[in-house]
């Protein structure tokens, strides 16, 4: 395991049970599957509670149970083995809240999409898009007339935006990924600067976007993904600036949704190239012809 | 071997579910193709119903003007003064044809009444009767007006509301108007978009809502702050208030608002009342801009109660711009419309068709959104919407305006747009923060919604078919038989545009009925009445109505489509003040006069 999926190990007594520090350092680690699941639940559940943002019940749940079945199907079929449901509730849930469609059926195709492409889009055993991003980028590109993201607010106002925000940084710091949002949220910001000086438009207007409940999700669910992030944590502070910084290009075109394209774009480049970088690394040197075999090469 | 099957297997699945919308979309498409007809004969023989734009030709040549506010608004000025026009029906002179009145928004411009002359051409006679110079500079501009006889003399008075000092006229037996505001005892600054006439204690006198967008203390031509604007997309409170005035029955009104419960500072687009309940008092619909619609329930005259989230109407906050009424199902219960934004690919909030759910009637009275089951649900950014019976046919149908800012066709303010109105309250609500517009064009050019009611619980969009092509920036819609022929034509009001008089040519085989309501124990305009129709086992009802849609009164007549070959049973009038008055098999293809017995 690369340092960046190091995980806090619960210490275990004398006795064989686990302290409460142990406990404390497990809960909020990346070895607690459930940790994103209870956090994105809480997440929407608060702001279902407080503000009502889903318009309705039945297509967040469509998308969850979509996501939740077709991992199990692909799974079983493709591992031989019923697969953990953990990422594939974070997937459904993110399409949940992020498609706004009139209609069902991007609810649905939105989470089979996700799941589907952890499955197809692999290389070296790595796929290479956080599910989510990708489905609800592709239903943003090829059904834009039925398809939109999130717009509706979580009320707009700071008691509830800095909670979401302390909350999720804490978790994030504990799960050791808070250099990637913090990278981000510094480059958008610098980044917003520029823009607002080619533009002309008020800084503030560059930063608004960054204050709503997209990109909440966004920076703490989809380019902190563990398992579509490059591995060292230079690698993964050097792509999300450069996922900024595609985003800035994208919103000097004024694309709406300019943070999902960037990562859609930005995120499978970086993996290919570190999945390149580390068959060159590992793979055996060749022996010039007529040279002595390496003692022991080849031989595993 | 087999992961490698099953790998492909799965991409050709990926493969199929990716261009799954592109094959929807393709599928659709071509229906719109073949739904296309050629020239109106045909089109009158497939919908029933065809229009023709004859303003020009009717002596109709109005063109609206928008305002222009503090200079600190510059840079968004279309995005703020983009609301104004208006258009409301009466009979100002009780001649039996029934007249346009027209709100205009520019400092110093006149609104226009334009008198049915009854050969088929209109005159403007606001000047000379009085009613026409509502927008001189320090008094705001007009954004809307409604017409109710508020002393009961039989004649139709008039309530102009505006972004400034809310005024109402006396019609002095349609010869001349009399201006009565302060005597009235109206609030003195309002920045409204609603105004509604209603009985909401039955008192046989005419009460007066009137809704605020921007909050009263703004004046929008002198501002002391630019931190005016909404502090959310979807959830502000910092709107104007809204106004229950009670009239005395003196000519003057007390506000009343507080007492009977309505205390919310949403931004009010549209208002409507209608007794959904069947308790016999007029329940209060409001769309709002900005945040969820609010549903207020008359208890009794003493209260309003808000049920939006009790009835499911108040649940997602969108970007309320309308409210009307209609039996849209032939059951007997009133459905009610909101329209909101639809742009694909960046905002898709549907309007909203609610729907009373099955078995649900008085206190637990529930509604569903049947706006996208029903056809009815994507408009652009609409705005004014009416249901009436366009072909005559017996359903109710829906005419729906729409389009925001029509400017630069090249060039899109969505984004800009969609860049603030996420952000923080501390951005979004100073409008110091927003982009300039720069003459870029924000949701304009839009095509409009003709959507007819098959009977059978779907609507079709037939708008180009039927000769409704224009693309301006629509708001308000008023429908009214003009002609006397027995068929609803239709006003549309543009912003910045000219008003366009849609004349309806409807197939002779559909036949109609209609009445003409007048109070004598209830107020005297008889809004608030209810007409229950019962032709050939179905039933209709509809309700004389003191505002309804955007910015918009329809006639108070009540029209009704029969279809072919009718045979009504009868009509059951309730009026406001409980009578309940039943007409045997009236007679067929006219307009019946009705006087509340007593």
């Amino acid at each position: 395991m690369n340092p960046e999926h190091r995980v806090a190990t619960p210490t275990v007594s004398s006795t064989g049970a686990r302290s409460l520090s142990g406990w404390v350092r497990w809960f909020f680690s990346l070895e607690n599957r459930y940790l994103a699941p209870m956090f994105i639940t809480c997440i929407l559940a608060a702001a279902q509670v407080s503000f009502g943002v889903l318009e309705s019940y039945t297509r967040t749940v469509l998308a969850i149970v979509t996501a939740l079945v077709t991992e199990l199907v692909v799974g079983r079929l493709y591992w031989g083995q019923w697969p953990h449901l953990a990422s594939a509730y974070v997937s459904g849930i993110s399409v949940g809240i992020l498609v706004r469609s009139p209609a069902m059926w991007p609810y649905a195709l939105g989470s089979t999409l996700s799941i589907t492409s952890k499955y197809v889009l692999r290389v070296k055993g790595r796929h290479l898009w956080n599910p989510s991003n990708f489905g609800i980028c592709v239903m943003l590109l090829v059904a834009s007339d039925t398809v939109a993201s999130l717009s509706i607010q979580w009320g707009n106002y700071l008691p509830p935006m800095l909670i979401v925000w302390l909350l999720g940084s804490l978790i994030i710091w504990q799960a050791q990924r808070f250099h990637i949002c913090a990278t981000y949220v510094l480059a958008f910001l610098l980044l917003a600067y520029v823009r607002s000086w080619i533009t002309g438009h008020p800084f503030l207007a560059e930063v608004a976007p960054i204050t709503g409940p997209m990109y909440q999700l966004f920076i703490f669910f989809m380019i902190t993904d563990p398992k579509t992030t490059v591995q060292t944590t230079w690698g993964q502070c050097v792509v999300a600036f450069l996922v900024a910084l595609a985003e800035m290009v994208l919103r000097l075109n004024e694309s709406v949704y300019a943070p999902l394209y960037a990562l859609f774009l930005v995120e499978p480049a970086a993996n290919l190239i570190e999945i390149w970088w580390q068959a060159r690394q590992s793979a055996p040197r060749l022996a010039p012809i007529g040279a002595p075999p390496l003692h022991g090469a080849g031989q595993q | 071997m087999k992961r490698r099957i099953l790998g492909l297997g799965l991409s050709i699945f990926l493969v199929a579910l990716i261009a799954m919308p592109v094959v929807l979309k393709r599928f659709s498409a071509r229906q719109v193709v073949i739904g296309a007809v050629p020239n109106r004969d045909t089109v009158t023989a497939r919908y029933g119903f065809c229009f023709q734009e004859v303003a020009k030709a009717a002596g109709i040549d109005f063109t609206h003007q928008a305002p222009t506010l503090d200079a600190r608004l510059a840079h968004i000025m279309p995005q703020i003064a983009a609301m104004g026009a208006a258009v409301s029906i009466v009979d100002v002179d009780r001649d039996g044809w029934l007249d346009i009145y027209v709100a205009n928004s520019g400092e110093g411009s006149h609104n226009r009444l334009y008198r049915n002359l009854g050969d088929g051409t209109f005159q403007d006679v606001a000047v000379a009767i009085g009613v026409s110079d509502m927008n001189q500079p320090g008094t705001g501009v007009s954004t809307g007006a409604v017409w109710g006889d508020y002393d009961n003399d039989g004649y139709e008075d008039l309530l102009v509301y505006k972004w400034g000092r809310p005024e109402l006229f006396h019609n002095q037996q349609g010869r001349g108007f009399v201006r009565v505001t302060e005597h009235a005892g109206l609030p003195s600054w309002i920045n409204a978009n609603t105004a509604i006439w209603l009985d909401y204690d039955r008192d046989g006198r005419l009460d007066l809502f009137i809704g605020g967008y921007y909050a009263e203390h703004v004046n929008l031509w002198q501002l002391t702050t630019t931190k005016i604007m909404p502090e959310s997309f979807e959830y502000a409170h910092n709107g104007g208030r809204k106004y229950m005035l009670r009239n005395r029955g003196d000519g003057t009104f007390e506000d009343v608002t507080e007492k009977l419960g309505i205390q919310s500072r949403r931004w009010v687009l549209a208002a409507t009342a209608a007794d959904l309940r069947g308790s016999g008092y007029p329940d209060l619909f409001i769309a709002n801009d900005y945040g969820v619609s609010e549903l207020y329930f008359n208890e009794g005259g003493e209260r309003f109660r808000e049920v939006g989230k009790q009835t499911g109407v108040g649940f997602a906050p969108k970007s309320g711009m309308n409210a009307a009424v209609g039996d849209v199902l032939n059951q007997g219960q009133f459905a009610i419309y909101v329209t909101n934004i639809s742009e694909a690919g960046i905002l898709l909030q549907g309007n909203n068709l609610w729907v009373p759910k099955a078995g649900t009637a008085g206190e637990s009275l529930t509604y569903d959104n049947l706006a996208r089951v029903m056809g009815v649900e994507l408009g652009g950014w609409s705005f004014g919407a009416q249901f009436g019976d366009l072909n005559n046919d017996g359903y109710l149908d829906l005419y729906l305006t729409n389009g925001y800012i029509s400017a630069d066709r090249d060039r899109s303010y969505w984004y800009d747009f969609s860049k603030v109105a996420g952000g923080n309250t501390t951005i979004i609500a100073d409008a110091q923060n927003w982009p300039p517009m720069q003459g870029r064009s924000l949701a304009g050019y839009q095509q409009k919604r003709v959507w007819i009611n098959d009977g059978a619980g779907q609507f079709f969009d037939v708008a180009p078919a039927v000769g409704v092509t224009d693309t301006y920036d629509g708001r308000a819609v008023a429908l009214a038989d003009l002609w006397n022929r027995g068929v609803l034509d239709v006003v549309v009001v543009n912003q910045k545009g000219p008003l366009l008089l849609y004349k309806n040519t409807v197939t002779p085989d559909n036949q109609w009925i209609a009445f003409a309501l007048e109070g004598s124990v209830s107020n005297r305009s008889a809004i608030g009445a209810q007409v229950r129709l019962f032709w050939n086992g179905q039933e209709q009802v509809q309700e004389v109505s003191g505002g309804s849609g955007f910015a918009a009164q329809n006639q108070r007549r009540l029209h009704f489509g029969l279809g072919k070959h009718p045979q009504i049973e009868k009509a059951v009038i309730r009026w406001p003040s409980g009578q309940v008055q039943t007409l045997p098999a009236p007679q067929i293809g006219q307009v019946h006069q009705v006087k509340e017995p007593g």
